[in-house]
């Protein structure tokens, strides 16, 4: 990052801006292309919304954010969580949104290894209050709280670069993703199925997941660097469709 | 299945422009939200009062905005919650200064979303605090709820702490008031027949004629129990015996009693279960202060009814008889 200090706080902030900007683009053409998988996942242990909710939500933000003239990161930030909120409705737009207007807040001074940590753990802090949460309950957290650790861990401790300890965050996600497949939900909607809800991935891990893995290859792209090597012992999600994995007969596995 | 609507994406914007048209006089519409707000709001030197949830419970919630009860309501879509930022609108809109009381209906999309309005309203100066209401003694957890849900007892919540914001007590003394409401009262429904949401055109769940749902909730979510169908006085016993059960009451004590019809009940039928609830009352040595029977919190065009009873003391008789001037109650 040492190579920012010829630059002008006034260029820094508007590049960070920007930065948010095309990061969110890109988070609402992913959520979009994974509407289908997303709401199918939904649709096994929930209400079969996640999936249009969040695309609808997302392709609002990225028009909101697109409008902004010449914004600060933590402008976009509050103005994409803004979006969220109104347009997602449900349990979903207080965490993914209400915790993203909290969370920028932290941006105030611009995007530094410094202030991304402090707006992963108040992003989590938010979602995990708001939703009652913790690891284990089969919910978004169950992907987040990794990432958020694992990339405080790595700047902090491992002293990594930034671009390398998000890496290595979206690993750890993937990680949690995997882990709610197994587990039984104690939270959401899904929990009222009780054992029901073991062998289902759980829709908002998973769209926590793609949000992460945009931000990592828009965050490689504009460092002009490649998106590091994933860790090889990571282990990955173990089926596109946990519906078959699962055996459950009423799931509509067919998309379309 | 037929309906009086036009188009379901259109059923909550239609319904609360024919409710300003109704009352023009009382309510007034946000612009470019679903928030109705006192058309005299707000008020100041008083707390206000706030409240929202899903749409198809009518007069639930914004029949109940005037003199001595809500300040403002937001309603969501058809049994869905408000968004956040419509919450925050209506806290925006309905603080005088004084501070506002959000009565939080325990359901986890209601919850959510007034906290994280609360939340923001709070990063503006505005002070705000809240209240649940899980007045529910059918469940413990439900298909939308961690704990107890609430239900009809929210209009006594925003019937006693309206009357003491109107009063003049600040938010802590209000806050206060709704508590006492919320520890005291318990409510719990049966269903005769599903309802049918405007979205889905057809019924929530399949009912037989001859089978009814006890412990329902009020979204059409299936109740704990589903059993024959019975006559009106055992309906009435199997529910106010789980009230009182649930309230543990001592012999003596003075209960307000609400029948609430579901949407699809005739009056008739609300008044026969008032009958036996009355009589059951007194055989467990309990006074009868008040006994209000209408359509209070419904589930669109369930048939069936729910009994809340609760606890009063002196101070809860004085705010249920305060004057209150709303379009679904008036006290005089």
């Amino acid at each position: 990052m040492s190579d920012d200090d010829a630059a002008t706080d006034g260029d820094r902030a508007a590049d960070d801006g920007a930065a948010v900007v095309a990061a969110v683009e890109a988070v609402a053409e992913r959520i979009e292309a994974e509407r289908d998988h997303l709401t199918q996942l939904d649709s096994a242990i929930g209400d079969a919304d996640h999936g249009g909710n969040m695309a609808r939500g997302w392709a609002e933000a990225a028009d909101a954010a697109g409008d902004l003239d010449d914004p600060d990161a933590e402008t976009v930030a509050k103005t994409v969580g803004k979006t969220l909120m109104a347009e997602v409705g449900g349990a979903s737009g207080p965490l993914f949104g209400g915790s993203l207007v909290f969370a920028a807040g932290e941006l105030d001074e611009g995007i530094t290894p410094e202030t991304a940590v402090a707006f992963a753990e108040t992003y989590l802090e938010k979602v995990e209050d708001r939703g009652d949460a913790r690891v284990g309950d089969q919910t978004m957290v169950d992907a987040l709280t990794p990432a958020v650790h694992t990339f405080k861990k790595s700047i902090e401790v491992d002293d990594l670069p930034p671009i390398e300890a998000l890496a290595k965050a979206v690993d750890a996600a993937e990680r949690g993703v995997a882990f709610t497949v197994p587990i039984r939900a104690r939270k959401g909607r899904a929990s009222y199925l009780g054992w029901r809800s073991v062998g289902h991935q759980d829709p908002g891990a998973t769209s926590t997941l793609f949000i992460l893995e945009e931000v990592l290859d828009v965050a490689a792209d504009r460092l002009g660097v490649d998106v590091p090597e994933k860790d090889a012992t990571s282990p990955t999600i173990p089926d596109e469709d946990p519906d078959e994995a699962g055996g459950d007969p009423g799931a509509d596995s067919g998309g379309d | 299945m037929k309906k009086l609507i036009n188009d379901p994406d259109d059923v909550v914007d239609e319904m609360l422009d024919g409710m300003t048209a109704a009352h023009p006089d009382r309510l007034r519409r946000l612009p470019d939200t679903q928030v109705l707000v006192r058309d005299d709001g707000p008020v100041d030197d008083k707390v206000a009062l706030v409240t929202g949830g899903g749409s198809g419970h009518e007069p639930t919630h914004a029949g109940y905005i005037g003199d001595g009860m809500l300040d403002g309501a937001a309603a969501g879509d058809v049994f869905s919650s408000p968004t956040a930022d419509e919450f925050e609108e209506l806290i925006g809109a309905c603080d005088a200064g004084d501070g506002v009381l959000a009565i939080i209906k325990n359901y986890e999309g209601d919850v959510m979303n007034f906290e994280t309005a609360i939340e923001l309203a709070e990063m503006e100066g505005v002070e705000v605090e809240s209240v649940v209401v899980n007045d529910d003694v059918a469940v413990e957890d439900s298909l939308y709820t961690s704990g107890r849900r609430g239900v009809c007892g929210t209009i006594l919540v925003h019937k006693a702490a309206g009357a003491k914001a109107a009063q003049g007590a600040d938010l802590d003394e209000v806050k206060r008031v709704a508590e006492k409401v919320v520890d005291n009262v318990g409510t719990m429904g049966t269903a005769l027949t599903s309802c049918v949401t405007p979205e889905k055109g057809e019924p929530t769940f399949d009912l037989g004629d001859d089978e009814i749902e006890l412990g329902i909730g009020i979204h059409g979510e299936p109740g704990t129990e589903r059993t024959e169908a019975m006559p009106a006085d055992e309906v009435t016993e199997h529910l106010t015996e789980a009230v009182l059960d649930d309230l543990d009451l001592d012999e003596g004590q003075e209960v307000l009693t609400v029948v609430n019809g579901m949407g699809a009940t005739p009056q008739m039928e609300l008044f026969v279960l008032n009958r036996r609830l009355q009589e059951l009352l007194g055989e467990r040595g309990l006074e009868t202060y008040d006994a209000w029977v209408g359509d209070y919190m419904t589930s669109l065009d369930m048939a069936g009814a729910s009994i809340t009873v609760c606890a009063v003391d002196d101070e809860l008789k004085e705010l249920f008889d305060a004057p209150a001037d709303t379009p679904a109650l008036t006290v005089k």
